[in-house]
């Protein structure tokens, strides 16, 4: 079974200490939610994990993947900036990304790629498809970008504030998508300041801003109940 | 398998051509670097003959290095920058697709507008084939060592002027050879294909450090 394996991690943003000796693991089928004030280091994990930010000191490995793919390369990273070209059609946007990502299916993660129709029609906003991308809104963007990581499947998701320029009625669909691809064998590690009840099954774990002129704290609670 | 690269080239090439993009604004900087150039000099016509080829490559130049600082940037702001970095694709051969749509779009229509610009420059027919010439040749290798000043000053909010700053001199040994070669073909006694072959060299030589150095940057760019 794959799994994500972080040992001792120390991040360091700026010649500042994010967090340091941060060790989880985390299971294929299981979601983990980072929660933590503005600050506490929750982009930076996600970034870091992304391959985006070089950790300072420790391991992050996945195991049991695909042995070509980096860990990186097992995941998507669904951030704040949209990667929408505002001037290429809705469906040019996906289709680029469709082609360009190479998907990743490790043994024991059974997503099947979707086509970028199914998914814009999924998500309601298939009716957007020839627009050029300038003319959705905050919340069509968001989910444009969300298309992308079913188009071309990857195993983990590292999803930064998935529920942000989102409707209630949008914030449950992608709570849905978010536990079937759980169901199917992904991982989700996913920062929020709201909870995220609904996904299941979850871990917690909760950074701390690190103290001035202290390093960064952080626990790790294994409780399932930490969000009920 | 080679879809992407396919898929990659053409969303660039829409990219610039489409509102927003560089490749029309290239060809009107080279046309009005060239036009200001004899009411400068003054209307003397063989002056002008003369020096027209090296007026041509420096407004090539020029107007190259104007596209140049959005090469990254704009994948930059939006995110696709690490959408790119993490899609498992060797980034040297990304950024090296990046440069030929980017040189296809700005750097083909600057060849092209090449002979209608030295015919207000007072050019020989010879001269004006010559320099088209190395403008075809030379161009890509402006592109491929501008990638590296795109990819360094990528993280900068304007780091277009920062970019001109390095690339100018690394783009120096192209701006000789293209210009002598050119020159070489007006006066008889120096060979044309001597500098010309050297300028061909340049640009292969370019395109291949350059996506790799370009990539280098990119990669510690991220954070």
């Amino acid at each position: 079974m794959p799994k994500l394996i972080v040992d001792d991690l120390t991040v360091d943003r700026g010649g500042r200490r994010v967090f340091a000796g941060l060790s989880f693991q985390l299971e294929a089928g299981h979601a983990l939610v980072i929660t933590g004030a503005n600050g506490a280091g929750k982009s930076s994990l996600l970034r870091t994990l992304a391959g985006l930010v070089p950790p300072a000191n420790g391991r992050m490995a996945f195991e049991g993947g695909d042995s070509d793919s980096t860990l990186a390369e097992h995941a998507h990273y669904f951030g704040h900036e949209s990667a929408v070209k505002r001037a290429l059609s809705v469906s040019s946007n996906l289709e680029f990304w469709r082609d360009f990502t190479r998907p990743v299916l490790p043994d024991g993660f059974a997503a099947n790629a979707m086509a970028p129709m199914d998914i814009l029609e999924l998500l309601g906003i298939g009716h957007t498809a020839d627009l050029p991308a300038a003319y959705l809104s905050a919340g069509q963007t968001r989910r444009l970008t969300l298309a992308r990581l079913f188009v071309s499947p990857r195993p983990l998701w590292l999803m930064d504030e998935p529920t942000s320029a989102l409707d209630a009625a949008s914030e449950a669909q992608l709570i849905g998508l978010m536990n079937t691809h759980l169901k199917n064998g992904g991982m989700i590690v996913t920062a929020t300041h709201t909870e995220l009840t609904a996904l299941s099954p979850v871990t917690a774990l909760q950074l701390t801003a690190p103290a001035a002129g202290d390093h960064g704290g952080h626990g790790y609670d294994d409780d399932l109940e930490a969000f009920a | 398998m080679s879809g992407w690269i396919s898929s990659l080239f053409r969303r660039e090439l829409q990219l610039a051509t489409r509102a927003g993009g560089s490749a029309l604004v290239g060809v009107l900087f080279f046309l009005a670097v060239v036009t200001v150039i004899p009411f400068g000099v003054g209307p003397d016509l063989n002056l002008l003959g003369r020096i027209g080829p090296a007026i041509l490559w420096i407004g090539a130049l020029l107007a190259t290095l104007l596209g140049l600082d959005r090469l990254f940037q704009a994948d930059r702001d939006d995110g696709s920058l690490d959408l790119l970095l993490m899609a498992g694709r060797p980034l040297e051969l990304v950024v090296l697709i990046k440069c030929l749509a980017h040189w296809v779009a700005t750097g083909l229509p600057l060849v092209a507008a090449a002979p209608v610009l030295a015919i207000f420059l007072n050019l020989e027919p010879v001269a004006i084939g010559a320099v088209t010439l190395t403008l075809l040749a030379g161009t890509p290798a402006l592109t491929f060592i501008g990638a590296i000043g795109a990819s360094l000053t990528v993280t900068l909010r304007r780091g277009g002027l920062l970019l001109a700053v390095l690339v100018v001199p690394l783009a120096i040994p192209v701006l000789i050879f293209g210009v002598s070669a050119a020159d070489a073909a007006v006066s008889d006694p120096v060979p044309f294909l001597t500098p010309f072959l050297i300028l061909c060299a340049l640009t292969l030589i370019a395109g291949v450090i350059g996506p790799i150095a370009s990539a280098a940057a990119l990669r510690f760019s991220a954070d």
